[in-house]
């Protein structure tokens, strides 16, 4: 049985883009905070803090998963994938490509958590139909785009346009 | 907002974390999409939380004589994606369609909602419909037993949720489920839900403080019911409150439209 004491920092040590990382968290320490804070990961933005903005979602396991409503401690051992974690050395990633082509981001804001939830979704319902895509989104604020042009190049990638 | 400082327990067994709650002023952390919105919030404080997601054998939907036996930590994307799921409460499947958004849905546990005992929720509304028993660590629960009030369950401090046991629905029943929300992924303004076979159920979501069945609107609805009139009794059996959301006017107007939808659904489904 795990017991972390209030009030104190404790070990965490889990996999963030396939690379161990490992740092100190006060029991109460969020998963967004903890990224930006700790490991210096900003790529993860923060919104509302409650989890309805989106912004903040992160994959865990690959599941997306709101950052903001996670604990650091209880990531012990998972592994988490972030924004940073999509381009490679050739360049941006097929969503993140054609995000940019369609003008799927302006601010940029809401873009990391979007693009986290639309990995699972890509991963796991290549199958997705625009019905589907449009409920992923749902759960991702965007104050500037009006969605369509993220909806554009989600169904590129998905192969519907 | 950063929630306030907690002790954290993760045991690795029910015995252990039951242990762990007795003579506790502490909380259970399940998949926290409630819970830690609230303690961010700092509408609670508990010194303790109890992790119960490293505990292992609670995620699992398994055949229970044609019904199915779930696991409390079986989270709402795998009841949504689950075909055992569609193929056997379609109802429960088109539900999870509400609930929240995928990242929510990834970590929300049915045992969280049920517990948590939100008005709003789809899950302890469809519960009700479903006939559920809820398994703890102490005993089994008539779901018509679990709910006291809004967030209020018949749940002890130290027990703990461990399965949902759904009958199965007799063959040929036909189902419905409509809801009304602001947005795609919002807590129902008031969402109804129905079967219909050789009895029908009739619940309501989000117009009371606990889901609630309508006996006298399901006593009206026989085989050639009059479906608006039973829509027109489902709307004068509800009290609902006004709040900012909607008055309790319009909360009344919904339980009507929706009922006879859903009703309606039902009755085409029904074999
Ligand atoms: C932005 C947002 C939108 C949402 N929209 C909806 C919606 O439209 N519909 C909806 O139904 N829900 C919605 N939710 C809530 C979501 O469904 C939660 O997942 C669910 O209510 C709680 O489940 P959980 O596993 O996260 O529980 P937690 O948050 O971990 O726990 C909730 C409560 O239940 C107790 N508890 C948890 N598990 C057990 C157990 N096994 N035994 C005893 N007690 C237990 C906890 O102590 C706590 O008091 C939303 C949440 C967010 C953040
Ligand atoms: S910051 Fe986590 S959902 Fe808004
Ligand atoms: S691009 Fe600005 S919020 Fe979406």
């Amino acid at each position: 049985m795990r017991y972390l004491e209030a009030g104190k920092r404790h070990s965490v040590q889990f996999t963030l883009n396939g690379r161990a990382v490992e740092g100190e968290a006060e029991p109460r320490l969020l998963l967004s905070d903890f990224l930006r804070q700790h490991l210096g990961a900003f790529g993860t933005h923060v919104g509302c803090e409650h989890g309805s903005c989106g912004a903040c979602t992160v994959r865990v396991d690959g599941k997306a998963v709101r950052s903001c409503l996670s604990y650091a401690v209880q990531m012990e051992g998972r592994a988490v994938d972030t924004v940073e974690g999509l381009a490679s050395a050739e360049g941006l990633n097929a969503l993140q490509a054609a995000l940019q082509k369609h003008h799927g981001l302006q601010c940029g804001f809401c873009t990391p958590g979007i693009l986290m939830s639309l990995s699972q979704l890509h991963e796991e319902e290549p199958a997705a139909d625009e019905a589907r895509i449009r409920d992923v989104l749902s759960g991702h604020i965007c104050r500037c785009t009006g969605y369509h042009g993220i909806v554009q190049a989600a169904l590129e990638v998905f192969g519907k346009s | 907002m950063k929630p306030p400082a907690f002790e954290y327990l993760a045991p690795a067994s029910l015995d252990e974390a039951v242990a762990a709650l007795a003579g506790q002023d502490a909380k259970i952390l399940a998949g926290g999409q409630s819970l830690v919105p609230m303690l961010n919030f700092r509408l609670l404080a508990p010194p303790l939380l109890v992790d119960i997601t490293r505990i292992p054998g609670l995620d699992y939907i398994e055949d229970w004589d044609g019904g199915l036996r779930i696991g409390a930590l079986t989270r709402h994307y795998t009841l949504e994606t689950s075909p055992l799921v569609k193929a056997r409460f379609p109802v429960l499947h088109a539900a999870m369609a509400h609930v929240a958004h995928l990242a929510i849905r990834n970590r929300g546990t049915i045992g969280g909602s049920l517990c948590h005992g939100d008005p709003a929720a789809e899950l302890p509304g469809l519960a009700l419909l479903l006939d559920a028993h809820l398994k703890t660590t102490k005993r089994t629960i008539p779901v018509a037993e679990f709910y006291q009030g809004a967030l209020a369950t018949a749940l002890g401090e130290d027990e703990i949720l461990t399965e949902i046991m759904l009958p199965a629905l007799p063959t040929g029943t036909g189902w419905g489920f409509e809801e009304f929300a602001r947005r795609a992924g919002d807590f129902a303004l008031t969402a109804v839900g129905v079967t219909v076979g050789a009895e029908a159920r009739i619940v309501v979501i989000g117009a009371h403080e606990t889901p609630m069945r309508l006996p006298a609107a399901e006593a009206l609805f026989t085989d050639r019911a009059d479906i608006a009139a039973v829509a027109e009794a489902a709307r004068d059996e509800v009290t609902p409150n006004s709040d900012l959301h909607a008055s309790a006017d319009y909360r009344r107007h919904l339980v009507e439209v929706l009922t006879r939808r859903a009703l309606t659904a039902a009755w085409e489904r029904a074999a």
